[in-house]
């Protein structure tokens, strides 16, 4: 049953080194408290077990739930050891809010793909005004394609979730992205996203997919 | 079936097909779901203790009655169990015994970073290290049988990214055990002097025997690769290892740590060109492996410091690789702050007291008080360390806001320095071992406030019920501890005990004024749950404060407060309406009324 699930792995496009790894991807979900990374991480570690790969997913969320930053980091290919990306491993990296797009940019691959939210939430240092929230971050980073970032996708997932009904689904709007980037759209996705959350929010939650698969 | 699971889902789902019926821990990361998990099989009783000495108590004393038990804490929860630790190590099991320690490599939530695994050769138990979710789950299961075979406690010593990583694990079913007989054995399970001196001839007999089994441990297994490095590892280090090195190098990849297998590791030394120790924080295998005689590399190349990861592996040993690999712009992955690379500063995103949270109430009243010293604790309420408030001066471990108080309040009596102190603690922490720290007060004279912030959780790890309460971990309506007579009991006077609600400011600061001028021992209960707590926000959705842009001066008095709720935008004091939960704070702080509530 494994075996027969592990042929239908989609081919992989890596960069030419490391052959040895040729199968494996890395991705990072970066955000703050309270915006649904850990929720989006968990229903695509699902998925990819379900076509078969070899999947770990790290979390780090100690003291998140009070405004910090939040990343999980999720590896798939046919045989993951280390649980964790490094510095300049992870093929994509999808950035819940803007700064920490930049925050964790240096964990990028070169010329990996960048999906970023264009929704700012202001640490405490800026709440207090004590530090500015930089206006230039998009701008930066657009001067980094074809250099560091090989791709670059901006959306305002928050926006689409409010059109949607509710802002929350924004997680799910960035997870439908994520699928797309990494070319994973074979799965029935809405079905294992259903896995995770209660009736009443299904049909919220499977628009919101459906619109990032879109983007 | 295979499912993806974390190392503690893992470890708890080895407990129940172990057939373990008696479970106990206190929270604290990244243990806490072990229990959380646990807690879910009705085949197993599970319970929060009030702290980690009385979980290993319990989960000790029904072994001795004949169940597999299992007690589980954070690395620094070991420190306050090591009085049974050690002294289970002479008595033995009946039922297995098997105690998890959670360590926090790269202290992501703790206060230290300690090695755990030093316990095991000090305490003369077992030692197991799982690399993964499926090592976690079938780990457990062998600790059991090991610690019944051995006639000993047996360590599982699992680290953060192995407790919060999710990988595949192959679920079994469950082994019906059921609880042996007990019968009365004194020299066994009674530790007198005359009992412990034969018992300590008999644990190391055990532990020689063990040692010897080591050897042919399915746990302990040569992994062959290339010849011209061997690598020596164990836990999550293997993992790291691996990736970095894959088939380059061979392995001895050793889950039973402790005894180590002496023969085994001089054939695989004598086996391959060079000997490398991967593992993180201390030399633990290094310096064992060097007591031997073996020649090896370890510390001389990887850190001491911090948590490992493949980038470090790969940097220590191929240093040039890294640079032709990825040219120079990558900065190494310890420091995301201050990105050069990306043209901007980025603002730090430190961790903040919840917009609403009772705790913020009291701070901001200490912080109108001169010449104070507040001698904090571990909880969400250490974060009144943080600017603005910036109230805390001091924070050790659980419980030593109040001890250490007394100490500080002794120290400036004899220097003749008058200086006030507060010791804050919450609920939980005073439930763990503050309660010890306020009997000292009480009995030797001291003129400290102790202040009990009681939010009716143990929020820091994620709301687990306490003694306070009044319901248990697995639902049941329980009593609910009494903090006012339980403080009364101790010998606090009933003049000198005040209950507020922090979320109302003059009632706050006249306490803490009161508390100030007082001269003898004082308690300051803040009464007010968690914020978060799922009644809370329903309760409060809707109550918002709002500020009248006309009569706003902006004198950002409310800023001082530290609410991640108000911000300045462009020029603007705003509240963020859906973040605020309308404490009220700021209402309270402002002096031109330009802050109202709305929706109540
Ligand atoms: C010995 C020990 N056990 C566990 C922990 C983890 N821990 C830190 S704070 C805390 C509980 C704090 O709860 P409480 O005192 O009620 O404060 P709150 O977070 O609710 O404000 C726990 C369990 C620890 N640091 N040390």
């Amino acid at each position: 049953m494994q075996e027969e699930k592990q042929k239908k792995m989609p081919e992989l496009n890596m960069g030419k080194k490391n052959k040895t790894k040729l199968e494996n991807k890395a991705l990072l979900l970066v955000g703050v408290g309270g915006q649904g990374t850990i929720l989006a991480s968990k229903v695509l570690s699902e998925g990819l077990v379900k076509q078969g790969y070899d999947v770990k997913m790290s979390e780090i969320h100690g003291m998140a739930q009070r405004g910090g930053s939040v990343t999980t980091q999720i590896k798939f290919g046919k045989k993951i050891y280390a649980p964790i990306v490094g510095a300049g491993e992870a093929d994509v990296i999808v950035a819940f809010e803007k700064l920490e797009a930049a925050r964790y940019l240096f964990q990028l691959k070169k010329m990996g793909t960048l999906i970023v939210n264009d929704h700012e939430i202001y640490p405490l240092p800026v709440l207090l005004g004590q530090q500015q929230y930089p206006d230039n971050v998009l701008s930066v980073l657009e001067k980094q394609v074809g250099k560091r970032i090989g791709q670059l996708k901006v959306l305002q997932a928050n926006t689409i979730a409010v059109e949607l009904g509710n802002v929350k689904a924004q997680n799910i709007v960035l997870l439908g992205t994520v699928i797309k980037a990494l070319g994973l759209e074979d799965l029935d996705w809405a079905e294992v996203l259903k896995e995770f959350l209660p009736l009443k929010l299904h049909e919220l939650n499977i628009k919101a997919l459906e619109a990032g698969l879109r983007l | 079936m295979k499912k993806l699971l974390t190392g503690n889902e893992a470890i708890a789902r080895g407990a129940y097909e172990a057939g373990c019926v008696v479970a106990a821990a206190y929270p604290g990361t990244p243990s806490t779901e072990i229990l959380e998990n646990i807690a879910g099989y009705q085949e197993i009783y599970a319970e929060w203790s009030p702290n980690e000495k009385v979980a290993l108590e319990v989960a000790s004393g029904a072994a001795i009655g004949g169940a597999r038990a299992l007690a589980a804490m954070k690395h620094v929860g070991l420190n306050v169990a090591a009085d049974p630790l050690f002294t289970m190590a002479y008595e033995g099991v009946n039922g297995g015994l098997v105690i998890v320690t959670a360590d926090d490599p790269g202290t992501h939530s703790s206060q230290n970073e300690q090695d755990n695994r030093y316990y095991a050769p000090h305490a003369k138990v077992a030692l197991l290290e799982p690399s993964d979710s499926q090592e976690c789950k079938d780990f457990v299961k062998a600790a059991f049988a090991l610690s019944e075979e051995y006639d000993l406690p047996v360590i599982i010593r699992v680290t953060t990214r192995v407790c919060h990583s999710k990988s595949l694990v192959e679920l079994g079913e469950r082994a019906e055990i059921g609880v042996k007989p007990y019968s009365k054995n004194v020299q066994k399970y009674a530790m007198t002097p005359a009992h412990a001196k034969v018992r300590h001839v008999i644990v190391e007999e055990k532990l020689g025997d063990l040692q010897a089994a080591a050897e042919q441990s399915p746990f302990n297994r040569v992994e062959w690769g290339g010849r011209t490095k061997g690598i020596i590892t164990s836990g999550i280090s293997y993992q790291y290892a691996q990736e970095v090195f894959g088939e380059e190098a061979s392995y001895l990849k050793l889950g039973l740590t402790y005894p180590l297998p002496e023969q085994l590791i001089r054939e695989f030394a004598a086996a391959v060109e060079e000997v490398f120790i991967i593992e993180e924080n201390d030399p633990y295998l290094e310096n064992s492996i060097k007591a031997l005689g073996v020649e090896c590399k370890g510390k001389a190349l990887l850190p001491v410091c911090g948590e490992l990861n493949p980038g470090i592996i790969r940097q220590a040993f191929f240093p040039e690789m890294i640079k032709a690999e990825n040219g120079e712009s990558i900065e190494k992955a310890e420091k995301p702050e201050g990105n050069s690379q990306a043209e901007l500063s980025i603002p730090g995103r430190p961790p903040v007291l919840c917009a609403g949270c009772p705790h913020r109430g009291l701070f901001y009243a200490l912080s109108k008080l001169k010449d104070v010293v507040v001698s904090g604790d571990i909880g969400c309420y250490t974060l009144g360390l943080t600017p603005p408030l910036g109230v805390t001066d001091t924070v050790i471990c659980m419980g030593a806001s109040i001890s250490a108080g007394i100490g500080l309040e002794k120290a400036f009596q004899q220097g003749g320095v008058p200086r006030k102190v507060f010791s804050c603690i919450g609920d939980s922490t005073f439930f763990h071992s503050g309660i010890t720290g306020l009997v000292d007060a009480v009995y030797n004279k001291s003129k400290i406030c102790v202040v009990i912030m009681d939010n009716r959780i143990t929020a820091m790890t994620g709301h687990q019920v306490n003694p306070g309460t009044g319901r248990t971990l697995q639902g049941e309506e329980t009593t609910a501890l009494d903090l006012e007579q339980l403080v009364r009991a101790v010998g606090i006077k009933t003049e000198n005990i005040r209950i507020v609600d922090p979320y109302h400011l003059a009632e706050t600061e006249k306490a803490v004024r009161e508390a100030e001028a007082a001269q003898e021992p004082f308690v300051i209960i803040t009464r007010r749950p968690c914020a978060l707590l799922k009644d809370v926000q329903r309760a409060r959705a809707g109550i918002s404060c709002m500020i009248a842009p006309e009569k706003c001066k902006k004198c950002k008095a409310c800023l001082k407060i530290g609410c991640p709720a108000i911000a300045v935008k462009e020029g603007q004091v705003l509240i963020d309406q859906t973040a605020c939960n309308g404490c009220g704070l700021c209402q309270q702080v402002c002096k031109f009324g330009a802050i109202a509530k709305v929706g109540e």
